[in-house]
């Protein structure tokens, strides 16, 4: 498990510093720090092992089924990275707590920092391609959050957005490379991957996924034409862009190339792709770092043209190209560090970062510039400093390459030509900061930082030099395992300082020269480049998002028109073109099932409920009319149902059709009495036809299912239901036992029905009128004595009713539903005779309680069989003789049937209590406007 | 008999369509109603219709089908629940924005606010 806590301690100790919140900021750097800290023992107890060569692993399958496993291996190249990441992210913590201001919000800073620290870590670490992917994604996210951490800044927020868009979008392309790779392997498993590596590159589909995970690489690590969101995103703080752009989230992409590169190097298209991009952007880079006037601007495009030279490296592919890339990997990380923080302090002590303003920095900052002169050097590649040593392998590979034939010859003249430029911004860096007359009109007055903010950099310079002078020494033991896992074959190394006079010594000599010969010339290029017209990538980008969304705004105003008749016109047209041609493949509409005679009183009733509802809808704009049809309708539905041997839906449907009705009449009350204007002739005649066509489809449907014979799965029930629920009723039986959790789920959309109710109503204004719209008053007499006395006697009678449905339901028809919503219906006649106040003062029962304790009893009869170990809500029952009554059968399925019972009534009453109050308040003279 | 119900629950079904398809709240929620009679009169009949064949154990020699029984029994309930929260949505829109249209004020369908 202890590989699992390298990658897991940075996620969870992300809250450490949220949780420290209160304290001083030296308690949440601390707590920084020891999360880094501890998770860089680990990583360093279990580096012997990956030194001597062996690939520690650990896999816990988490979705099998999709071949995703939370995996992780330790091997060479993932403990280079994660040594990386870990060494310098401690040096970041340390520093940002210089950096940081008191006013920053420093807890989330240090929580997004470990986020990403984590999300880096599981990329390297990953040993499943599909968990890499998702650490990947966690990387551009949690980048995002550090890039925009001033989110008050606009450009901050502009830059993570460019930022995340990039990367996000690369990274989509690059699961789908790894799923075609998975699918072509059979695993996403690492190993399993590297077994299938030949077989992966003859696939006809290799291109594809080549293409694919190579826009996932180049778009994180900026390659050339993608370079455009990184100098964006040095609106982040300092230290967040000394970890994100030297040793971490621009190195994903290479690490992705590095650790792909058994699987899909090798071959000439890759080759081409990757060697000519890398060579590209470590061109462009070189030259726009040249010209930059910012520091943090001339490091970006610095570090887009170093990542070229390692990428090219990568596309080379030889051992020796590799063993130079992997090195890079780990100088380039360490200059690039020390040259951001110093850009960092020169910042914070000067208050400005522009090299046309700051200027001889030498007397107030001696230590500083020193520290400046030895990551330079280094990142120029003067030798015996670490950049040297690399450099001169890439001019090495370089020149031994014959991969373009006849043109080969032009790959180390570029090289060397990119040399030279990073020489002349090297200088540039220095010299324009550091010398020349002193800069009078800073906005600060500049001084040396404090100790602990260099500290950082003098560690990161000290290996600069340590690894120019004795590079052996120092990491070929890093280096030997990592290249073991890119190149697949291990072996010795050897990295010399000296190799005596040859052609790559003199192409570095050459870089050198012409390097200071481009900066003492730089004015006349700065005057060349003038005349070009240069388009900010910040500006395209913006225009390109802007042009999508006024797409999609257009797009969307065509379907959303406002217009709920024409959604539902839509809905219901595509409805029927699903359906009907299913329609068509019917052979005969009519099946073999053996059909009921007609008789006289169905013939009638089905007469009296078509013109119902016909009438319901005709005379839609005389609304009570239209509410008494309806009513109508209801009743002659549960006498259809009586007809049709379903007793219990009969009294459900009667007392529902009672309650909605009241409730619809309520309604009414606040809606406006006028009738409104007709809607136009056409639309009349388009919803008739469309209606039409919905009615014909659904009963033409209807009559195919009703004439065919049924295959239920009711027999179970049947059999089961006195045996197994212990009671006759088998409808009840099923409701409150076999598919008890059924009923569970619905009696909480019952409660919560009654909530979301309950809670619309909460400071809602209704129109009420005092009187019609011709003026007329309401009737002053709000409670008639005869209703007031009829209801007080029908009281006590439903109760007892509801009771007796209640006990008999389990055998006879009734149940919880239909007690509980005949106690409701009697509780509302109440309130509509008396008034609320009265109910009020003899029945003071909070509903939402009532409903809450409903859902409660039944959930918990359903944990009762636990208790006594069966499934959920399996039910037990006795009989037992009561006086009187006679042999009584005792079922816990009673339990949760009342618990049904009470949740209805609570329900009910809270949606037609609470409206039904809302008449009863203050009312204005006039109907309202 | 089982033309009458088809053509009873095609009939039901097309009403309440034409409702649906109204500019006004009122009818609407008229509308949602009937089509939940119409829709649970389709789901019962998925269990064949039967006379006389009541589904309690001993009552009889044959019983029809009572899964869609008591299926249709919850569905009459929440549709009960659906109708009323539907009903308190028009109430709310009327009062906060003093109309029962359903279409967007500014829409071409909308027929005015009274």
């Amino acid at each position: 498990m202890n590989l699992a806590a390298i990658v897991l301690l940075p996620f969870f100790g992300a809250l450490l510093p949220l949780l420290l919140r209160h304290k001083t900021r030296i308690w949440i750097t601390s707590s920084a720090a020891l999360v880094t800290l501890a998770s860089l023992t680990i990583l360093l107890l279990a580096a012997p092992a990956t030194l001597n060569g062996e690939v520690p692993q650990l896999m816990v399958p988490w979705l099998p089924d999709l071949g995703l496993h939370f995996a992780i291996r330790l091997d060479g190249l993932s403990l280079l990275f994660a040594g990386l990441i870990l060494g310098i992210g401690i040096l970041i913590v340390i520093y940002a707590h210089y950096y940081l201001s008191s006013r920053d919000d420093s807890p989330r800073f240090f929580a997004y920092l470990l986020l990403f620290m984590g999300s880096m870590l599981g990329i390297v670490t990953a040993d499943n391609l599909i968990l890499m992917w998702l650490f990947w994604e966690l990387t551009s996210i949690s980048s995002f959050l550090l890039i925009g951490y001033w989110f008050h800044q606009s450009n901050a927020r502009r830059g993570a957005r460019m930022a995340l868009a990039v990367t996000g979008g690369g990274g989509l392309a690059l699961l789908a490379g790894i799923l075609l790779i998975g699918n072509i392997a059979g695993s996403y498993q690492l190993d399993a991957v590297f077994a299938a590596a030949d077989q992966i590159r003859e696939h006809e589909l290799y291109l594809p996924a080549l293409l694919l995970v190579l826009l996932g690489a180049f778009t994180k690590s900026a390659q050339f034409p993608f370079q455009f969101w990184l100098p964006h995103a040095m609106a982040a703080p300092t230290p967040v862009s000394a970890y994100l752009h030297s040793a971490t989230m621009v190195k994903a992409g290479i690490f992705l190339m590095a650790r792909l590169f058994p699987v899909l190097g090798g071959t000439p298209e890759w080759f081409i792709i990757v060697t000519l991009t890398g060579l590209a952007t470590l061109l462009f880079g070189a030259y726009f770092a040249l010209l930059k006037t910012d520091l943090k601007g001339l490091l970006a495009f610095s570090t887009i043209s170093h990542l070229g030279l390692i990428t090219m490296l990568l596309g080379l592919g030889s051992r020796g190209a590799l063993l130079a890339a992997l090195f890079h990997i780990l100088n380039h990380a360490t200059f690039k560090a020390g040259l951001f923080m110093i850009s960092g302090i020169i910042d914070h002590e000067t208050g400005s970062r522009d090299m046309r303003k700051l200027s001889g920095l030498r007397k107030a900052m001696p230590f500083t510039m020193v520290l400046a002169v030895i990551t330079s050097a280094a990142m120029a590649g003067l030798p015996l400093f670490n950049g040297f040593l690399s450099k001169e392998m890439f001019f090495t590979e370089s020149y031994q390459q014959d991969l373009f034939g006849g043109l080969s010859w032009l790959v180390p003249v570029l090289a060397t030509l990119g040399g030279m430029l990073s020489v002349a911004y090297s200088i540039r860096f220095v010299h324009d900061v550091f010398f020349q007359e002193p800069a009078k009109d800073l906005p600060k007055d500049p001084h040396e930082p404090p100790l602990m903010m260099r500290a950082p950099v003098i560690i990161l310079a000290a290996l600069c030099i340590l690894v120019g002078v004795a590079p052996m020494l120092m990491v070929s033991g890093l280096l030997e395992p990592a290249l073991a896992a890119v190149s697949g074959t291990v072996g010795e190394i050897d990295i010399a300082i000296w190799h005596g006079f040859n052609i790559p010594l003199l192409m570095s000599a050459f870089a050198i020269a012409g390097g200071i010969g481009i900066y003492i010339g730089r004015d006349e290029l700065f005057t060349f480049n003038r005349q070009f017209d240069h388009h900010d990538a910040k500006e395209i980008f913006a225009r390109l998002v802007k042009r999508t969304t006024t797409l999609s705004d257009a797009f969307m105003q065509r379907i959303e028109t406002g217009s709920l008749q024409r959604y539902i016109a839509a809905l219901l047209v595509i409805c029927l073109v699903f359906v009907i041609p299913e329609l068509f493949k019917i052979k005969a509409l009519t099946g073999d099932r053996p059909q009921l005679p007609v008789d006289f009183i169905s013939m009638i009733g089905s007469i009296a409920l078509i013109l119902a509802a016909f009438g319901t809808a005709i005379f839609h704009r005389q609304r009570l009319t239209s509410l008494m049809m309806l009513s109508v309708v209801g009743l002659l539905v549960s006498l259809v149902f009586i007809r049709f041997s379903a007793a219990d839906l009969a009294m459900t449907q009667l007392v529902v059709e009672v309650v909605s009705i009241l409730l619809m009449i309520l309604a009414l009350f606040f809606m406006p009495q006028r009738i409104p204007r007709a809607s136009s002739g056409r639309r009349v005649a388009r919803d008739v036809l469309l209606a039409g066509f919905v009615g014909g489809v659904v009963g033409t449907l209807n009559y195919a299912l009703l004439t065919r014979p049924a295959n239920t799965i009711s027999d179970f029930f049947l059999a089961n239901s006195v045996p197994g629920g212990g009671g006759t009723n088998v409808v009840n039986v099923i409701l409150v036992d076999f598919r008890g959790f059924d009923t569970l789920g619905e009696i909480t959309v019952l409660a919560i029905a009654a909530a979301g109710i309950h809670k619309l109503l909460n400071n809602l204004r209704p129109f009420m009128p005092s009187s019609d719209v011709d003026g007329r008053p309401w009737h002053s007499t709000t409670h008639p004595l005869l209703v007031q006395v009829v209801a007080q006697t029908i009281l006590s009678l439903a109760l007892m009713v509801s009771v007796y449905i209640f006990l008999r339901g389990h055998n006879l028809p009734g149940g919880g539903f239909i007690a509980g919503l005949v106690t409701a219906a009697a509780m509302i006649l109440q309130y509509m005779a008396n008034g609320v106040d009265w109910v009020k003062s003899r029945f003071d029962y909070n509903y939402q309680t009532l409903t809450s304790v409903g859902v409660m009893i039944a959930f918990l009869t359903g944990l009762g069989s636990w208790v006594f170990g069966h499934n959920y809500l399996t039910s037990a029952f006795t009989y037992v003789e009561w006086p009187i009554v006679g042999k009584f059968e005792l079922a816990t399925a009673i339990l949760f049937d009342l618990g049904v019972y009470l949740t209805v009534i609570g329900a009910t009453l809270m949606i037609l209590a609470n409206f039904g109050q809302m008449t009863t308040r203050h009312r204005p003279r006039q109907e309202g406007h | 008999m089982e033309t009458l119900y088809a053509v009873t629950v095609g009939v039901l079904t097309a009403c309440s369509v034409f409702l649906i398809l109204r500019g006004r709240s009122f009818p609407i929620v008229i509308g949602i109603t009937m089509l939940s009679y119409a829709v649970n009169l389709f789901l019962f009949s998925s269990g064949r219709l039967a006379i006389d064949q009541l589904p309690l154990i001993g009552k009889s020699e044959t019983y029809t089908d009572p899964l869609p029984q008591a299926l249709v029994l919850t569905a009459i309930v929440i549709g009960f629940a659906m109708t009323a929260y539907a009903i308190i949505l028009a109430v709310r829109v009327r009062g906060e924005i003093g109309s029962d249209e359903v279409n967007e004020p500014n829409h071409p369908d909308s027929e005015g606010s009274r």
